[in-house]
């Protein structure tokens, strides 16, 4: 295990992209010292922003376990890319936390920024702390998001999570933010807290549920039924009752947004049209 | 400045050297008979090829469309950034790489003239600030024509050579070079949400047809004895069995011909090569086109092939990408250029497994080695709509070798593979074939004589690549072939040397190639057309026109008109 400790507080973002247990896969301390990084436009070692240090206790198998202990709010790509192994971060993580990851795990035990898991295809993520925008969202412009891998959230999310997702899931226990599921094309995103709205805007395919409130949604979606529980993965399932809607019919979407019958008394009224 | 290139293994098709061990002599920029051997500076091209520099008569490089391409595309560019170094701007690369990557990366493939073939003539000056912007390589921009209101009224009243009079300002107030036809007719009926189906289909409110356009622009152009033929690019492109309208096209300005001139340049054909009735049906009409054009002297053609990649589509055809759109429900952008044009852009995916990009790659191909006359088939992508400029070097593969053809041609579609002439094609370019299609073909179609040459007195540029001719044979080593045309060993633009060993060494400034249309009687401004720009164009007649200091650096080429 390999535990490092920000040795100060980060005034300017440093772009971290080689704090991933693939880089450091068999590299003694001091060559994971000098792993290049940079810091605002400057060019650091890992050794200048870091103390590095090898626990060797812990021994396991063939895999690399990165530990963080402290803020890092300010490093961004962290796991960036990642095929295996895990990384631990007892702190607050920066934006696009484990963008483009193929496999492995990472923990968050704090906040993390935007973009976290985007373009993700494989492994997981789990925060234990809030998310900002864009979870398993593409980059901008692109259409491919999320494709794979599981990410749980035991906060709140932030705007247009797990957009352009194709498959996979994203499991929110807080509260989401506006557009979640937008674009989306196949996949689950679970939210059990609130939804702020819009939610699966343009969705084709691929299941929303929500267990709190909703105050509106779309006008593009249609209720098709009631139904008694929800799905999210495979083992694993939520009690009901839903209102299932089905959309966005602009796109000629066959999307699935599950929305709780017992958190929205206000939808009541779209069960006249069953 | 001097410079000696010596003991390359030289390709120059125009003079007729094929593989001889030669020197090249270079002073002030121009390619002489010889120099003091002692005080040039000397390039060791010993077992290399050395070729003009090359030339590329079709690529989308500026312009108020690619620029909105590059808007549309973020994601086109995060994984292709080039950092600043001593010698290169920053920049993005892939399908619409910006400006200054765009000089740099053809510099790098030792590429040194590059047109642009569309530009709205309202939109020239945003498309001369880019091309002040592409460093490395001399250009020029062909302004389009083929739906203007104003042509389309004198073609529609007769008047021929009063046509060619405005056509002339046009060319000398846009600082264009040749005249682009992008589906005729079709543009202006698309302003009302149609297209013309046919190459006598009428387009509305000015009751002439598309092949009306042609034969009168084409008229215009040997009226004003420009030194580029039309450029046309057909109408139903891109829908199954254009492959007729193409032929028409063709055929329509068969009697203009005079001699062996050519007098239509087809460009991208593969795009207007399908044969069959709807999609499930397509297939590969190159062997009716190349039929045509090995019969006939009066046209010449560009591959326009595709690459198996992701890339961005764009033409000013504005309806074709509408319906492009249509197929692949990506995002898009169509524009209406006031009375001029219209433009669309749909970014797209060509896939192996799909039987109709199948199909599109082998028809490229198909015609590239069906004609037999490699001086009227050049090689384009039509960057960046059939792909990059960059996969040049995969496509010179494909041209030198069949067993690059096979290697492909084994993980398309199985159903297009079973449809493919190209495994009964034999034909493997030599380098002396593949330096006509790369430089010296386009170079004489666009009537650039001191261009794509090596012969004394032509501009001194050169590329240089590290592949020996004697050694390599490029039909078994073409992964050889393909690195060495990847990263040219040398690149000299201008006398200076730019590139080497696939780097760039110095950025330097091309030139801006534009004609200076002399016609014996300047064109009448009557009080009707100066009321039309007021009430039509959002420009005023005296704002339209781009002055000549605004090309940094200005080459007017001056033509004398018959009228």
């Amino acid at each position: 295990m390999i535990n490092l400790y920000p040795l100060k507080e980060f005034r300017y973002p440093v772009v971290g992209e080689c704090v991933c247990p693939d880089t450091f896969q068999a590299k003694t301390c001091g060559e994971i010292r000098d792993l290049r990084l940079w810091e605002g436009n400057r060019q650091k070692k890992i050794g200048d922003l870091f103390k590095v240090e090898e626990d060797k206790s812990d021994v396991n198998l063939g895999k690399t376990i990165l530990k963080i202990h402290g803020n890092v709010s300010k490093v961004r790509e962290i796991g960036a890319r990642m095929a295996d192994g895990e990384i631990i971060v007892n702190g607050n993580a920066g934006m696009h936390l484990g963008v483009e990851m193929k496999g492995g795990k990472i923990t968050v035990n704090g906040n993390v920024g935007g973009w976290a898991g985007s373009m993700m295809k494989a492994g997981s993520i789990e925060i234990h702390g809030n998310v900002g925008d864009y979870l398993g969202a593409p980059y901008r412009g692109s259409s491919k998001g999320m494709r794979g891998g599981r990410i749980v959230v035991y906060g709140d999310v932030g705007t247009e999570a797990g957009a352009c997702m194709k498959k996979g899931v994203i499991k929110v226990f807080g509260k989401a933010g506006q557009f979640a599921g937008l674009r989306m094309k196949g996949g689950t995103i679970y939210v059990e807290g609130d939804c702020e709205g819009r939610a699966g805007a343009c969705m084709v395919d691929g299941k929303i549920i929500i267990g709190g409130f909703v105050e509106s949604f779309l006008p593009t979606f249609t209720i098709d039924s009631v139904k008694g529980k929800a799905k999210i993965e495979e083992d694993e399932s939520v009690e009901g009752p839903f209102y299932v809607f089905l959309g966005d019919i602009v796109e000629n979407g066959k999307g699935k947004l599950y929305v709780s019958k017992q958190k929205n008394p206000h939808l009541s009224d779209y069960e006249k049209f069953l | 400045m001097e410079l000696l290139v010596k003991n390359g293994v030289v390709f120059d098709p125009v003079n007729k050297i094929n593989g001889e061990q030669m020197d090249i002599a270079v002073k002030d920029g121009k390619i002489v008979a010889s120099v003091s051997e002692r005080r040039a500076r000397k390039i060791d091209a010993s077992g290399m090829i050395v070729m003009p520099g090359g030339v590329d008569i079709h690529s989308h490089i500026a312009g108020s469309e690619v620029n909105s391409g590059r808007l549309l595309r973020p994601e086109d560019h995060f994984k292709d950034v080039e950092y600043k170094t001593l010698t290169k701007r920053s920049g993005v690369g892939h399908s619409i790489p910006s400006t200054f990557t765009t000089g740099y990366r053809y510099a790098q493939m030792g590429y040194t003239t590059v047109m642009n073939p569309s530009m709205p003539p309202l939109e020239a000056k945003h498309t001369h600030e880019e091309l002040n912007d592409t460093p490395m390589v001399d250009k020029a921009t062909y302004p389009l024509l083929g739906d203007w209101w104003f042509v389309l009224e004198h073609l529609r009243d007769g008047k021929v050579e009063e046509l060619a009079r405005h056509v002339a300002w046009m060319m000398t107030s846009t600082k264009g070079y040749a005249i682009k036809i992008v589906n005729p007719g079709g543009l202006e009926t698309w302003g009302f949400g149609h297209n013309v189906g046919g190459f006598d289909d009428q387009v509305p409110n000015f009751c002439i047809t598309p092949r009306e356009i042609v034969r009168g622009l084409c008229k215009v152009n040997s009226l004003l004895n420009l030194p580029h033929t039309i450029h046309v690019h057909t109408n139903n492109l891109g829908k199954p069995g254009n492959f007729q309208t193409c032929l028409e096209t063709m055929r329509s300005v068969e009697d203009m011909g005079s001699e062996d001139k050519p007098v239509v340049h087809i460009t991208h054909c593969q795009f207007s090569a399908f044969k069959g009735e709807d999609w499930r049906t397509m297939e590969s009409g190159a062997e009716e086109i190349a039929g045509y054009v090995n019969g006939h002297s009066h046209v010449t053609l560009d591959m326009g092939q595709i690459i198996f990649a992701d890339t961005t589509t764009m033409t000013a055809d504005g309806p074709f990408q509408y319906s492009l759109y249509e197929l692949n429900g990506n995002k898009w952008v169509n524009h209406d250029v006031e009375t001029e044009t219209s433009a669309g852009i749909v970014p797209f995916h060509y896939r192996r497994k799909s039987y109709v990009n199948s199909v599109q790659w082998s028809i490229g191909l198909e015609l590239a080695l069906l004609i037999r006359d490699s001086w009227k088939i050049f090689m384009t992508t039509d960057h960046p709509n059939g792909g990059p400029f960059t996969s040049y070097p995969k496509i010179i593969a494909w041209l030198v070798s069949k067993k690059a053809r096979e290697a492909t041609l084994k993980r398309i579609n199985p159903r297009a593979r079973s449809r493919s002439l190209l495994p009964s094609i034999d034909r493997e370019l030599s380098f002396y074939d593949l330096a006509v299609v790369t430089r010296a073909g386009q170079a004489k179609a666009l009537g650039l004589s001191d261009k794509g040459h090596l012969g004394v007195g032509a501009d001194a540029d050169i590329a240089v690549y590290n592949v020996n001719p004697n050694e390599t044979d490029p039909s078994r080593e073409y992964m050889t072939v393909r690195r060495a045309f990847k990263r040219a060993a040398y690149t000299v633009k201008g006398g200076r040397l730019v590139v080497r060993d696939g780097e760039v060494l110095k950025e330097v400034k091309g030139e801006t190639m534009w004609l200076n249309v002399q016609v014996s009687e300047q064109m009448k401004m009557t009080d009707e057309t100066e009321k039309k720009f007021r009430e039509y164009w959002t420009v005023e007649y005296e704002n339209y026109p781009v002055p000549e200091n605004y090309l940094e650096v200005s080459h007017p080429i001056a033509v004398k008109a018959s009228v």
